[in-house]
């Protein structure tokens, strides 16, 4: 405090200060004064890592160790706990002295009573799912559908695409040059973009439920549930979140204490369809059975579903191994939520997906665009058909390793590509393929061609749509996972592990059901599927090999 | 030994003692769970568990598995 040296308040007992100031004096020459008395007490708690950092000659320690002793013993307690009951009492009586609560103990405050309905033991369930569709049900279905729709065909179908289109040819710009900004740019990024006012609406609700303070009460009620494949009901939320978008879904994993947990939900948060796979979701659904309803409730389904199956899975596992870390969490009273901080909780979450679609998307579509657009005929490189694109070749060399999968068209690998940098890509790389401009927001029959094409079966874009959802998340998802894990090794292992798990799921799908449904013929990739799913079978079911070690770490720390 | 998790709901109790060690006991004090203080048991989450209790005027949940570690009376 500017230097001015100050008399720190004592609060410890007598022979505790008394220890304290034994090893103060002992310590004076090797700590900056203003540090003195944290080391002090730190040494007095034993903390090993304060104790690493001075290399105190073992003479003095065990002189230290010998008062620090003889309080243990005069308490009854071991140093650590000491430092923190005394702290607590010296806290308790301040606060008696100085803090006059509005509600005497043992009356109902409003957030008591708030609490009483919300996480009452019957109505507990049934008002968050009440919650949880209302939240949905208005931000997809009504407010949102209504923005959206009105972004994508008026804002960018009526005027901003038609508008740049006789502007540029006025002003006698070439075609190809017409073709990038209005074909590749714009009609790239208006699908991503007229997103944007649904997702604003999303994040508006769980900002609202996060700052009143309903989602700790989440955690409470779901922990039961999460425990038992592994995770805590802190866990919770990132998958809420990552229900709008991965990016702020991945940075909400921030709030779990354990190092393993939080990597398992980041692995895993991204497997619940985002936002951004709506749209893919919504094709396929219009291709398939003409826009079902329930194609995208199946879809997050199955993503919840992947979700426990990767999570008990990797819980087995050497690297996630360990005991369910405590869940011991404060629940706070019931606030109104500040609006400043409710909206800048939204801009943050919104602003960071605009950046991601005005940069990488902006890119990706350009790219794209020239992939789909140039290739080599006869000899000479220039614009072409989409068919002797450079795109073409690409996904062609890559076409045989997703034929097992029934997609092993270059136009869908293609698409898949484009999914690897964002999932809407995938959408306006789609569009772009078969040609039909940039109006595939929804599905209408004159594309049912071009798709008949893509996808050889129904159950191939079934399996298509799993691949796309279920693996690495887009690159703006991607790079926030490299920077929260902090550790390079386990961030390859992720993507890694992401991708060959969609490849088998993948699989799977496409084999297994396909053979069942007729659509496939019987073959080697029906074998390896079949035997990939009896390995899966395996790896859910078998007993976890580190739980004895497990349970008699526990049990030894019990008797300690 | 009776614990926290033998606390039925709606009654307070004093911590005796707190078992253990390593991180779950670290947490469990530094949440202000310490000997002798007193905890309110409000109530059991719809599914079980975890518990919600009362400790210095706040509240706090935690899982009635890591509240068998503190011992009470």
């Amino acid at each position: 405090m500017e230097g001015k040296k100050q008399e720190l308040p004592h609060v410890f007992t007598g022979s505790v200060e008394h220890a304290i100031a034994h090893i103060e004096e002992s310590i004076q020459d090797k700590v900056d004064p203003i540090n003195l008395r944290w080391y002090a007490i730190k040494i007095f708690e034993r903390d090993s890592k304060a104790l690493e950092q001075l290399k105190l000659d073992e003479d003095l320690m065990r002189h230290l160790d010998a008062h620090i002793r003889d309080c243990e013993k005069e308490l009854d307690d071991d140093a650590e706990s000491i430092i923190t009951n005394q702290r607590y009492v010296y806290i308790t009586k301040l606060v008696g002295e100085c803090v006059k609560k509005k509600h005497a103990a043992g009356t109902l405050s409003t957030s008591d009573k708030i609490d009483r309905v919300v996480t009452n033991r019957w109505l507990a369930l049934p008002f968050f799912a009440g919650v949880m569709f209302l939240v949905y049900y208005i931000s997809v279905t009504t407010i949102g559908t209504y923005v959206t729709d009105w972004t994508n065909d008026t804002l960018f179908g009526a005027w901003i695409q038609p508008g740049v289109q006789s502007l540029m040819e006025r002003a006698g710009a070439s075609d190809w040059l017409i073709s990038l900004v209005v074909d590749g740019i714009i009609g790239g990024l208006a699908a991503p973009i007229g997103f944007v006012p649904q997702m604003a609406i999303v994040f508006l609700f769980l900002s609202i439920l996060e700052d009143c303070g309903y989602m700790a009460r989440v955690a409470f009620i779901m922990d039961r549930i999460f425990r038992r494949f592994g995770l805590s009901g802190k866990s919770f939320i990132p998958f809420l979140i990552s229900s709008g978008c991965g990016v702020p879904g991945i940075m909400s994993t921030r709030t779990i204490e354990s190092e393993k947990d939080r990597r398992m939900t980041m692995i895993t948060t991204t497997m619940i369809p985002c936002g951004a796979k709506l749209p893919v979701i919504a094709l396929i659904a219009g291709f398939l059975m003409g826009g079902a309803w329930w194609m995208a409730p199946m879809m997050y389904f199955a993503g919840i579903g992947l979700v426990i199956i990767y999570c008990i899975i990797l819980k087995k596992t050497r690297f996630f191994a360990g005991e369910p870390v405590p869940f011991v969490m404060e629940l706070p009273a019931y606030h109104i939520p500040s609006i400043k901080g409710v909206l800048l909780h939204v801009w943050e979450r919104v602003w960071a997906f605009i950046k991601k679609a005005g940069t990488i998307l902006f890119l990706c579509c350009a790219v794209m665009w020239f992939l789909g657009s140039f290739g080599v005929v006869h000899g000479t490189f220039g614009l072409v058909d989409a068919g002797d694109s450079l795109l073409a070749v690409i996904g062609g060399v890559l076409a045989p390793i997703f034929a097992p999968l029934g997609f092993g068209t270059w136009q869908a690998v293609a698409s898949s590509l484009s999914g690897f940098v964002a999932k809407e890509g995938i959408v306006s790389t789609m569009s772009l393929l078969s040609s039909l401009g940039t109006e595939i927001e929804a599905y209408d029959t004159s594309m049912h061609a071009a798709f008949a094409a893509f996808f050889p079966t129904s159950i191939a874009a079934v399996s298509f749509l799993f691949f796309n959802c279920f693996d690495s998340p887009c690159l703006a998802a991607i790079s926030t996972m490299a920077k929260e894990m902090g550790n390079r090794k386990y961030f390859w292992y992720a993507i890694l592990f992401q991708n060959v798990a969609a490849y088998c799921v993948a699989l799977m799908v496409y084999q297994l059901i396909g053979v069942g449904i007729g659509q496939v013929k019987f073959g080697p990739a029906t074998v390896a599927a079949a035997i990939l799913f009896i390995g899966l079978l395996y790896l859910l079911f078998r007993k976890d090999p580190n739980k004895k070690y497990v349970e008699a770490e526990r049990r030894d720390a019990l008797r300690a | 030994m009776k614990t926290l998790r033998d606390i039925p709901v709606g009654e307070t109790a004093t911590v005796v003692k707190i078992h253990g060690e390593g991180s779950l006991k670290r947490r469990i004090m530094d949440m202000g769970i310490t000997k002798g203080t007193r905890i309110y048991v409000r109530k059991v989450a719809p599914l079980g568990d975890p518990v919600e209790v009362t400790v210095r005027g706040y509240e706090l949940s935690l899982r009635k598995e890591d509240a068998d570690i503190l011992e009470m009376e």
